[in-house]
């Protein structure tokens, strides 16, 4: 089952004032550094129920795909 | 020959709840107002909960009562209108001829030689990935046939309706899919044997002159796909035909007082969005739903035209004294003003008196203030013998009800 995890996140703004997220928050304090953002488009996320600017990030191992939901960001998450 | 697109979102309200929530996907749901403020009905329903009999306008008691495992969600305003604006956001990308009917639907013009159908199923596609609901498209030559194709298959479908094909894909349905065949419409022409379009189609005009006026003219012509009206431009709001205004009121509403307090809150809003618009009205009608939700509408021609709230509440009440009996339970009221004429160039009378005039002036006055310090603050002292029913605010409550297909004509 996938649920919607509400995340904090810090975010790089270009000169042009274009968003990049650049490190992850937890909410066991643990942070997770964005080495790519590989791409940006709006998408809806049907498995986790919201809709905003879908950046597709490389964390090292694997992507994941980190939703602005304006004004809050969020993951998809696994739930046990 | 122009490439005419009507997008439809399906099931809009519902789908936008059903995409922000997974666990009621794939059970039925109802979008449904506030009981407490006794708007509990079902605004809007998923196809699922179509299929169990649960219609628009039924009360949640009924529509539980018809679909037992009905899920309730609240309506959320905010998101269909965010949703609808980046559902136009698209269609922009396509045309700068997009023309909206009701928050879920619009017109797109793409011109000369377009492939409607790519770009149709481009579209769909796109508000499926972007926004993860679902539409269906109808591409056509006109806009009537436009909106009936998107009708003709649901959801996420495109359907062409050509001048090959419209014979073999309209000609059969019953009459009442046509568009503005409403109830009574439909025994008419019932009565005279046109149970299908293809009847309708096939019709002598006079005859159906004679039977609806001037309208049944208009429905010949749809039938047979004549209609060359424009997709207006986006940026070009349709011209208005009627302003108005209704509210259902938190209590039964017995006594005369109240009825009053309610027609001159709903007049100050109306005949300040009359002023806003540079208009004023030659006709003002009324809506009043009792108890059991039958509906009395009745309209009065006023000998000139007016944009006050007192001469629209004048004529409300009169009407209301006319036509409705005494001590019936009313659950809501509405006015409405319409045969609109702009104030500029208007024809002068010898007959407006100094007072008319002066209470003209004295509502633009009225106006500025409430612009420069919030709806209401100045307004009539009648409202404030019952300030539960006239606290409503109509003015600040977004309409988004279909534009009335008036605008067509």
């Amino acid at each position: 089952m996938i649920k919607k995890l509400y995340v904090s996140v810090s975010a790089e703004f270009d000169t042009d004032g274009k968003m990049r997220p650049s490190l992850i928050h937890l909410e066991d304090g643990r942070d997770v550094k964005i080495k790519k953002v590989k791409n940006a488009v709006r998408a809806a996320s049907l498995k986790a129920g919201g809709q905003g600017v879908r950046f597709l990030c490389n964390i090292g191992k694997q992507d994941i795909y980190l939703f602005y939901e304006e004004p809050r960001w969020f993951i998809e998450s696994y739930e046990d | 020959m122009k490439t005419i697109l009507h997008v439809d979102l399906n099931n809009f309200y519902a789908s936008v709840e059903c995409m922000y929530d997974p666990s009621i996907r794939g059970l039925p749901v109802a979008v449904c107002g506030d009981i407490e403020l006794r708007h509990g009905i079902v605004l809007a329903k998923n196809y699922i909960a179509k299929a169990a009999g649960v219609k628009t306008g039924y009360t949640i008691a009924d529509a539980k009562r018809a679909c037992p495992g009905l899920v309730c969600v609240s309506p959320h305003m905010d998101r269909y209108l965010k949703f609808s604006a980046m559902a136009k956001g698209i269609y922009s990308e396509y045309t700068d001829r997009v023309e909206s009917f009701g928050i879920d639907e619009c017109w797109l013009d793409l011109g000369e030689h377009a492939d409607g159908v790519a770009a149709a199923d481009e579209i769909r596609a796109r508000i499926r990935r972007e926004l993860g609901i679902t539409a269906s498209a109808g591409v056509s030559y006109n806009k009537i046939f436009a909106k009936m194709g998107s009708d003709y298959k649901k959801p996420d479908a495109t359907t062409e309706i050509t001048r090959d094909n419209y014979r073999e894909l309209l000609w059969d349905l019953p009459v009442s899919d046509m568009m503005f065949v409403g109830r009574s419409t439909e025994r008419k022409l019932r009565l005279y044997g046109m149970d299908t379009i293809g009847d309708l189609a096939r019709a002598d005009p006079s005859l159906l002159r004679r039977l609806l006026g001037k309208n049944g003219i208009m429905l010949h012509c749809f039938a047979n796909g004549i209609d060359d009206s424009a997709v207006s431009l986006t940026y070009e709001p349709p011209p208005l035909k009627s302003i108005g205004n209704s509210t259902t009121a938190p209590r039964d509403i017995e006594s005369d007082d109240d009825v009053k307090v309610i027609y001159m809150a709903l007049c100050e809003s109306v005949a300040a969005r009359l002023r806003k618009h540079s208009l004023k009205c030659l006709c003002v009608s009324i809506d009043v739903r009792d108890t059991d939700l039958r509906v009395i509408t009745r309209q009065i021609r006023l000998p000139s035209p007016v944009c006050t709230a007192d001469e629209l509440f004048s004529a409300a009440t009169a009407l209301h004294r006319a036509n409705v009996r005494r001590g019936v339970k009313i659950r809501s009221l509405g006015v409405r003003a319409s045969s609109l004429c702009p104030l500029l160039g208007m024809q002068m009378t010898f007959y407006d008196d100094e007072t008319k005039l002066r209470r003209e002036a004295l509502s633009d006055a009225a106006d500025v203030i409430n612009s420069r310090f919030g709806n209401r603050c100045v307004f009539h002292g009648i409202t404030m013998v019952s300030p539960d029913l006239s606290s409503f605010s109509p003015a600040d409550d977004r309409t988004v009800a279909p534009d009335s297909f008036e605008v067509y004509r």
